[in-house]
């Protein structure tokens, strides 16, 4: 009764429950939004919803709620509960913006939020006392009931468990795209779980390449040291996509294959020049992320067909890398335009580029020429300008919710500056902002 | 005192009306909403759908025994379709199934065949075709075309405002249960039990004492379940009337959006006129209201407008018309502010484009100009303002001074980023405009234990209303408020409920517990003086204790109800308030309608990345006047409620519907309302200690709405962040001033004579 229905799209929040599974021996806990969670990705895990936090008396999240006025209707109240309590069940580091982003995917309508901010430092005080592991420190305190403790046994009786897998069944990986556009058609589905494959859940690096299995999340990706190391812009980058609840489901395969020409995962990539490699039950292919796209909504990708692996150079000593986006809200929103821009500098040269652009065509767009254009070229205002030229014929955006097709022209040409304000610091600001394309 | 919902809120054992136990053989209906936004209907085939496996009936306009009509001021709104659709999303038909996913795949075999007629969605397209829902009105106070002569500089200009959205995070929905000898029970998530009775009976045909409307707590109003509640309501309560079996619907978010009003667009013309040390001497505007397909509650959201036309300031010369018009949206509706945000936001935008022309701080104008007490309002009241004392404590405690010095300082050393701050005061008056609407009762149970039962005809959405109704009779009573507990809203414990609304609740519903409370206790102070031998006039209860002038006897409140009730006293009591001194004559336009005005000024500074066109409010200092606040938790929550819902209105949530009427801002992915990172880094509020006497209950004043109002003083800020880095910026008078409308402001430049 607790957890509630608000809006069916993983976008308000109030239906959050914990997810807990045993991954590399331990018991992990991630949010998600309930709504667009198959039971199919439940099996073997252990489902907390709000009831499964209460105790006899209020816990410490719920007490703080309670004390600073942070509930008024209630009703999103139960999901920021246990967005909250998903962080003292947590090994994350309990700061108070850690705090905070746990709760990013939970909409409140009457509060403002400025209660639910004072309830998080006063939690986020009481973990930074923690001096034992999480969950034990949890347990200690009444921020979940005691019958935790049992659970890596219970969770362990379930192992084994296992389930028909029917090859022609529809694939679905983290549900978070295919919930939200076919949620009625989806009920009467046989479906193929893609996420129980423990196989596809990898991250290896070889040398500078990195392979990341298609059931991989965006947190698993969000807590990788190596690409942390790799992207310094990485936890910003990582706070512009969708919100905790949504990233602990989705997957980067299932953000490539959903096609949307804003997808954000897949204009990163584009850039990075990332290869698919695709299974067909028989034998493997390997196709650029550049090629994958035929036209709106439209895949290279035969029907039996899924991927397994992602793989991409990561950008070393010499590369210069950025991705910006901007929506209507800057978090938990589609983009209105987004864009990525790898380029390899050499003696004060570009010795390679690759620009990518979102929501400015009808296919997540790879800007081929005006990359090629950068060969061999200075970082400089001049380069820029005639850059913002090439791009403006390359891409097509329309007028949508998202904006209309001048101010994509605008932004995008906007981002591409922000792109080369990054890259080359040293360029006078005020010259680049008055350029016009 | 803490929300007596917390509890249970923090716990998710709060019930609302999805929450609510079925009972066996409940039905779940569906609405078929018009496919497109005006044409007549060809015909309709319901065949296909109704013989599906699990349909159990399908009911259109030739099912109603009653009158196929739910307006409340004007009788424009058919409940189905009958001839002609007026917008995209009226209810041609009502599906009622076996389950939710039954119903909702045989709306989808429903065919309608149509014939397109012109679709308006331009509010002032449908002004010059003539349609109009109610005659033009206008406010008029002196001259202001003699005194536009008199003034030194004259400004002109448009301003507008979109819709918004309420998103109340638990959508519509209402449960109908039949009972016994024709007469049914309503479960509904609706802000006015009564609307929701009286309309049911109309649609039935039947008399009002057959229905029960029962509400125990919104996720949620903001004005939006305050009339539109009221059509669920009737929908289930008529599949009910016609099956015999309980029928729910909790509507799907999309269905909620798509389907119902939202705060009503507005498009507007100003002139402002000042003399040369910056006095406003005359103003004037025109509002064209975008009120939809009908007239539901526009007339008087359109009536607030005028009423808040010159928000905080005094104008000696007023005219202000404003026009109810009729196109081819959905309904559209209350929301927090009722009309007023979106008067006061013209007003600030002819003072914005006055300072802009005049290259002085709009703060300038409007500081000369704040209203004080003996000032007349356009409308006739007198004012008793607390409008300069909110100004110069915010000025004084807040340091604009030194603010407007770091921003600038911060804007000459800076290209990427500007930084913007505005200034927002806010006058809000208190009371429903409609006065026959300021009436509401309490009826007051005292058990033979001791504890006590309160039920009131206020709704409980979040504001915390019912906590105060609980802290008025425990004060009243002398007993913890831990002894009273409160019922639902029911139509048949409290009858002809005003909604709850216009900020109102806590002060009518709070008056009316007082009169129970003291009805009570003018029977009790006697027999506990007999048991102490004591004057009536020493006796005194506090803390559940009986005191004999200062001093604690040894009686216990639950020895003397025990007493009491064996005396055969009355422990029972049912009160009826009606506000006095308020009066308005519409056919001349003047009165006093309102109880009080509640003031406030609001500090906003903002930080604009001007490379991508997004920003951030940094800050936003408030100091309101509360009267003197019942509850500071819960009206500190209303202030920052408010605050950021103002804000979502103001910047990032824009409603958008194409040329056809569509809504293509239908769901939560393209309808974005403030989440956590987006609001004001630091959000201060004083509370402003005045000694006024006031109308309120306890002199603590009503808190719902005004705080709404200081969002507007985001667009401003931004406005003039723009303003910084791109002075000749084309930036129109338009809100929300969303990320695209900002970095086209921050890159178009107006067009010069010569281009």
């Amino acid at each position: 009764m607790g957890t509630k229905i608000g809006c069916r799209e993983g976008d308000c929040g109030a239906c959050t429950v914990l997810v807990g599974e045993i991954l590399a021996g331990k018991l992990i806990y991630h949010s998600v939004t309930s709504c667009l969670m198959p039971l199919g990705n439940a099996a073997g895990k252990h489902i907390v919803t709000i009831e499964g936090i209460n105790g006899t008396n209020l816990t410490p999240v719920q007490q703080a709620f309670a004390n600073e006025g942070a509930t008024q209707c209630g009703f999103c109240t139960p999901g920021f509960i246990v967005s909250l309590t998903g962080l003292c069940v947590s090994e994350n580091e309990p700061s108070y913006d850690a705090a905070i982003n746990a709760m990013n995917g939970n909409i409140c309508r009457c509060t403002g939020y400025k209660s639910i901010e004072r309830a998080a430092k006063t939690v986020a005080n009481n973990l930074q006392q923690r001096k034992q592991p999480a969950l034990e420190y949890a347990i200690s305190q009444n921020m979940v009931p005691e019958y935790f403790s049992e659970i890596p046994a219970r969770l362990k009786q379930l192992d084994g468990i296992t389930r028909s897998k029917n090859a022609e069944a529809k694939k679905m990986g983290g549900g978070t795209d295919l919930y939200v556009q076919q949620h009625e058609q989806l009920h009467h589905e046989e479906l193929n779980f893609l996420l129980q494959d423990d196989e596809l859940k990898r991250i290896n690096y070889l040398n500078d390449e990195c392979y990341i299995g298609a059931g991989v999340t965006v947190s698993q990706l969000a807590g990788s040291a190596v690409l942390k190391n790799a992207f310094p812009g990485w936890d910003h980058y990582i706070k512009l996509v969708s919100s905790t609840q949504i990233r602990n489901m989705a997957t980067l395969a299932g953000n490539f294959i959903n096609a949307s020409p804003i997808g954000d995962f897949t204009i990163f990539f584009l850039a990075l020049n990332a290869q698919i490699k695709f299974n067909n039950g028989e034998k493997n292919r390997i196709l650029p992320l550049q090629e994958l796209y035929a036209g709106y909504k439209k895949i290279k990708k035969e029907p039996e067909e899924i991927i397994t692996e992602i793989i991409f150079k990561l950008p070393g000593q010499n590369d210069l890398f950025n991705f910006e986006k901007v929506s209507k809200r800057t978090n938990l929103d589609i983009a209105s335009v987004n864009s990525a821009m790898h380029i390899k500098m050499k003696d004060g040269k570009i010795i390679y580029a690759a620009l990518s652009a979102g929501g400015v065509g009808p296919v997540p767009a790879y800007l081929a020429k005006s990359s090629a254009y950068l060969q061999d070229r200075e970082g400089s205002v001049e380069t820029l300008h005639e850059l913002l030229k090439m791009v403006q014929q390359e891409i097509s955006p329309i007028s949508d919710a998202r904006g209309k097709a001048d101010y994509k022209r605008l932004l995008l040409a906007q981002l591409i500056k922000a792109h080369f304000i990054k890259f080359f610091p040293g360029l006078p600001i005020d010259k680049i902002l008055a350029l016009s394309a | 005192m803490i929300n007596i919902d917390t509890h249970t809120h923090v716990r998710g054992e709060s019930i609302y009306l999805d929450d609510i136990t079925e009972l066996q053989g409940t039905l779940y209906a569906a609405v078929y909403g018009a496919p497109v936004a005006h044409a007549k209907i060809i015909s309709l085939q319901i065949e296909e759908a109704a013989a599906m496996p699990g349909v159990h009936r399908i009911f259109t306009y030739k099912d109603i025994p009653g009158i196929n009509q739910i307006g409340g001021i004007v009788a424009d709104e058919p409940l189905f379709a009958h001839n002609e659709i007026h917008f995209n999303g009226m209810p041609i038909a009502l599906v009622v199934a076996e389950s939710v996913e039954i119903a909702q795949s045989a709306i989808k075999k429903i065919k309608l065949e149509t014939e397109a007629l012109p679709v308006i969605t331009d509010p002032r397209v449908a002004k010059e075709k003539g349609l109009l829902i109610t005659p033009p009105r206008t406010f008029k106070i002196g001259d202001s075309e003699n005194a536009f002569a008199k003034c030194k500089y004259i400004f002109e200009g448009v301003a507008e405002t979109n819709g918004q959205e309420h998103l109340y995070i638990e959508t519509q929905g209402a449960y109908a249960i039949p009972l016994e000898d024709g007469s049914f029970k309503i479960y509904s998530s609706t802000q006015g039990p009564t609307a929701v009775q009286r309309h049911i009976a109309e649609v039935l045909s039947l008399p009002m004492h057959r229905f029960e409307v029962d509400t125990t707590r919104l996720g949620g109003g903001f004005g939006g379940k305050e009339d539109q509640a009221t059509v669920w309501a009737i929908f289930c309560a008529l599949a009910t009337f016609h099956l015999k079996k309980p029928v729910k619907y909790s509507l799907h978010r999309m269905e909620d959006m798509r389907m119902t009003g939202k705060r009503n667009p507005y498009s507007s013309d100003f002139k402002i006129g000042l003399t040369e040390d910056l006095k406003i001497l005359a103003y004037e505007a025109s509002f064209y209201q975008n009120a939809g397909a009908s007239a539901d509650l526009s007339p008087a959201v359109l009536e607030r407008t005028l009423f808040h036309s010159t928000n905080s300031y005094h104008v000696p010369n007023v005219t202000a018309t404003a026009y109810c018009c009729r196109t081819n949206l959905v309904p559209n509706t209350a929301f927090r502010g009722f009309g007023g945000p979106q008067g006061m936001f013209v007003i600030e935008a002819a003072i914005a484009k006055a300072a802009e022309s005049l290259q002085v701080p709009a703060s300038e104008i409007q500081y000369k100009n704040l209203v004080k007490t003996g000032d007349e309002f356009p409308y006739g009241q007198i004012a008793e303002s607390e409008a300069i004392a909110c100004w110069n404590k915010a000025d004084e405690l807040y340091d604009v001074k030194k603010k407007r010095k770091e921003i600038e300082d911060f804007n000459a050393t800076h290209t990427q980023l500007k930084k913007g701050i505005s200034l927002m005061p806010i006058c809000f008056g208190i009371s429903f405009t409609k006065i026959f609407m300021n009436q509401a009762r309490a009826l007051i149970h005292v058990y033979q234990d001791g504890s006590i039962k309160l039920s009131t005809g206020a709704v409980e959405m979040g504001q915390g209303v019912n906590t105060k109704m609980v802290q008025v009779a425990a004060m009243v009573l002398g007993v913890k408020p831990i002894h009273i507990k409160i019922a639902s809203t029911n139509t048949y414990r409290i009858a002809n409920t005003s909604p709850s609304a216009a900020s109102a609740t806590a002060d009518l519903n709070g008056k009316a517990v007082e009169m129970a409370c003291n009805a009570i206790m003018e029977r009790l102070i006697p027999l506990a003086a007999e048991i102490l031998k004591a004057e009536p006039s020493e006796i005194s209860i506090v803390d559940e204790w009986v005191y004999i002038k200062d001093l604690k006897s040894t009686l216990h409140w639950k020895t003397l109800i025990a007493e009491a009730y064996l005396k055969r006293i009355g422990l029972s009591e049912h009160s009826h308030y009606a506000t006095p001194v308020i009066n308005f004559n519409a056919s001349i336009e003047k009165g006093h309608p309102f109880a009080y005005h509640v003031y406030g000024t609001a500090i906003t500074t903002v930080t604009l990345d001007c490379i991508r066109g997004t920003y951030e409010i940094d800050a936003v200092d408030i100091v309101h006047d509360f009267g003197q606040s019942m509850n500071p938790t819960i009206d500190l929550g209303q202030i920052e409620g408010g605050l950021v819902q103002g804000i979502g209105w103001m910047t990032m949530e824009e409603i958008v519907f194409d040329d056809e009427g569509k809504l293509r801002s239908n769901a939560l992915s393209t309808y974005k309302v403030p989440d956590i990172y987006s609001v004001p880094k630091k959000v201060n509020t004083h509370f402003l200690k005045t000694d006024q006497e006031n109308m309120a209950i306890f002199r603590s004043k009503a808190v719902g709405e005004p705080p709404l109002m200081y969002g507007i003083g985001s667009y401003f800020a931004l406005r003039n962040a723009v303003l910084a880095f791109n002075p000749q910026s084309s930036i129109a008078l338009s809100a929300p001033i969303t990320p695209e409308k900002v970095l086209m402001g921050l890159y178009l430049k107006k067009p010069t004579l010569n281009d």
